[in-house]
């Protein structure tokens, strides 16, 4: 039990963290589609981080992880920004491409570093079973609180603040709501659409590396995140683009995937002689299932996927 | 004169589509080019040239010949998955979900070969309606709860993966995680030659799903161009509303267009699949890649049926070729990431298309 409440918390973190991202991006009215491939990139800088600095002391390891996974992220979700906003390009195809170029691009990479080291390694992994013990705030029993736990509360606080009570937020989402009237009321819109984008790619990429250490100790970055971005994205739908009702989704969906991981330890799961890949696909059916009760009164920001154009009326 | 010539050279869409697909290419073999300087300046060229060259590898024209078949078997569906994306994108709607659909028309020719032993015919029928109900599925859920279809895309896409590796389990061979060879236990389901491996160096795995591919895609672009239901699809998808005001049915047309690009994704993976060239692996953990090479084609080929030919063969062209490059110093993702930057550049095709526009009208202007 307390494993299951241990993944699930987890998991509500990766998800709360990456759609509390695509929260912010879809406010400012660019649909962050390559939030997958974001976290992927994400990964790989906190990855790369603990694979080339294996000897940090516990609380400057988490500090130069999560800035390496934030920095990756946001220097990816440049390519969103710059294509999306400056060039107007198609929302979709930036997004689609940015997922599959993360995960090409992590795996390239990755192998690449593996062969240098060992020319008869060509494995896409990168394993950090000490390092990740860094990330351990707390243990009670066998219930462990990870500092991403706290983290993701934190930003989660920080973002309704951000959003609902300054003067940055509250602009932010007029330019997703109408663009033109922010601009009439001498908004920069392209900046402030840059810095949703960016923001979202932060949390992506922190996301990404919350995901890859939450339940083991090494990854294959040729899988990439298996769709959590996507899931991360249904779960920002099903909260209505608000971060309170984000948080409660993502704890929801966390235990959704929490239970692929530890549903073994369930007398009354196992008695029902499910193939695991039940489990596997729970998610996902849950989140189409939700997405098709909450999408048709959707409360989605009515300009985003628009790319603005100024002298549009 | 000569200049007016010039001016509308640039300002043809036609020639403009060309140009920016080549502009994206270009781009794309470049930024690879630099991951590889980065990598191991030494064998970048080298690995370039490889990943370029695919069949002409051998020096052996026989050998590069039988070569070629295996990269047009795989041409014939990713050509499938590329149409299936175009003929959504045509309609407005991004059929990201393709993967999943080739997914499914893998487990349902599969399946109908070896477990029901059934003739390739009926095992490609199968296919078609496997896929097409997931991409109706797809168009439901869009037209009438407005769910994403991206985000339902990839949904379903994870979860006919994992189905169709719980059903073809049943089929598997009993020491690997692999589907049984077709050549061996259903004989009736591969896909007939009619003599056209001899084309290819006695390549047996050569069939008529080649041509097949070409002639559907004919079809597809005469569906688009000539036809009233092509002519409604597109209007639905240029406003659905309008289309709406104007009598169509826009919910029956978006749910239509799924069905069709769902059959066309399932018939591809019935076009590898019932060739022998692959076995299906019941362990897969990633979803095909056959429906994300398909965007890059289908944007590369200037969403035309007939530009995809060429788009589709040139995609897998590197693909292929990416299993040349030397494994001690490069791994075979390398021709995922160029297709990948591909894809990114093709979303600036508009953008190129402007510049194109404005470089035609300098020069007519001079």
């Amino acid at each position: 039990m307390a494993l299951l409440l241990q993944y699930t918390l987890i998991y509500a973190s990766v998800l709360m963290l990456v759609a509390l991202g695509g929260c912010f991006s879809e406010h400012s009215g660019v649909i962050n589609l390559g939030l997958e491939g974001t976290m992927v990139m994400g990964a790989l800088g906190g990855a790369l981080v603990m694979r080339n600095m294996p000897n940090l002391p516990g609380l400057a390891m988490l500090l130069m992880v999560v800035l390496g996974s934030v920095v990756f992220g946001l220097v990816y979700s440049l390519l969103l920004a710059v294509a999306a906003i400056s060039f107007k390009a198609d929302q979709t195809l930036v997004g689609t491409g940015m997922n599959l170029l993360g995960t090409a691009a992590a795996t390239v990479f990755v192998k690449a570093i593996n062969m240098r080291a060992n020319r008869n390694n060509p494995s896409s992994a990168i394993v950090y079973i000490e390092q990740k013990k860094a990330f351990s705030l707390l243990k009670i029993g066998k219930f462990e609180i990870s500092w991403f736990m706290l983290l993701a509360v934190l930003i989660l606080i920080a973002s309704y603040i951000v959003l609902y009570k300054t003067r940055f937020g509250l602009r932010l989402m007029a330019c997703g709501e109408h663009p033109q009237a922010a601009d009439s009321v001498g908004i920069n819109v392209y900046k402030m659409r840059y810095a949703g984008v960016l923001i979202s790619g932060a949390l992506g990429g922190l996301g990404g590396i919350v995901y890859i250490t939450a339940g083991v100790s090494e990854w294959k970055f040729e899988n990439g995140v298996a769709g959590f971005g996507f899931l991360a994205l249904a779960v920002m739908i099903f909260g209505q683009w608000k971060p309170q009702l984000i948080a409660l989704t993502g704890l929801l969906f966390g235990l959704f995937r929490a239970l692929s991981n530890v549903y073994t330890g369930f007398d009354f799961l196992t008695a029902l002689h499910l193939p695991s890949t039940v489990y596997n696909m729970l998610p996902y059916i849950i989140s189409l299932v939700v997405l098709a009760i909450f999408s048709r009164n959707s409360r989605a920001p009515k300009a985003e996927g628009i790319p603005y154009d100024k002298g549009q009326r | 004169m000569n200049t007016k010539e010039k001016k509308s050279l640039f300002e043809k869409p036609g020639v403009q589509s060309v140009a920016a697909s080549l502009i994206c290419i270009l781009l794309g073999l470049l930024v690879g080019y630099i991951v590889l300087l980065f990598i191991n300046p030494e064998g970048a060229g080298r690995a370039m040239a490889s990943i370029l060259k695919n069949f002409l590898y051998f020096p052996r024209p026989a050998v590069a010949l039988e070569y070629l078949g295996s990269t047009l078997v795989k041409t014939a569906p990713l050509l499938m998955c590329t149409l299936s994306i175009l003929f959504a994108y045509k309609v407005g709607l991004f059929n990201i979900g393709a993967s999943g659909q080739y997914a499914v028309g893998a487990g349902m020719a599969l399946y109908m070969a070896l477990g029901f032993h059934m003739p390739w015919y009926v095992c490609m029928i199968a296919a078609m309606i496997g896929g097409g109900i997931l991409g109706g599925l797809a168009g439901a859920l869009k037209a009438y709860l407005n769910v994403n279809e991206v985000i339902a895309g990839i949904m379903l896409n994870w979860i006919s993966l994992y189905c169709m590796n719980m059903l073809l389990t049943n089929v598997k061979e009993s020491s690997t995680t692999y589907t049984m060879a077709l050549r061996t236990n259903a004989p009736k389901a591969l896909i007939p030659s009619l003599g056209l491996n001899h084309l290819f160096s006695e390549n047996k795995y050569v069939t008529i799903a080649i041509p097949l591919a070409v002639i559907i895609s004919i079809v597809v672009w005469v569906v688009m161009e000539k036809t009233k239901l092509g002519f409604e699809l597109k209007a639905t998808g240029l406003n659905k509303n309008a289309a709406k005001y104007a009598g169509m049915k826009e919910k029956r047309n978006m749910i239509l267009t799924m069905v069709i690009a769902g059959c066309l994704a399932g018939l591809g993976a019935s076009f590898l699949y019932l060739s022998g060239i692959e076995q299906w692996s019941c362990a897969q953990t990633s979803v095909p890649a056959m429906g994300f090479n398909g965007i890059a084609a289908a944007f590369l080929g200037g969403l035309s049926p007939i530009g995809s030919i060429f788009a589709a063969f040139f995609t897998q062209h590197i693909t292929s070729g990416g299993s040349y490059v030397d494994k001690m110093v490069y791994c075979s993702q390398i021709s995922d990431l160029i297709s990948a930057i591909i894809i990114y550049f093709c979303s600036f095709t508009l953008f190129i298309k402007f510049c194109l526009g404005r470089i035609g009208k300098k020069g007519g202007n001079k």
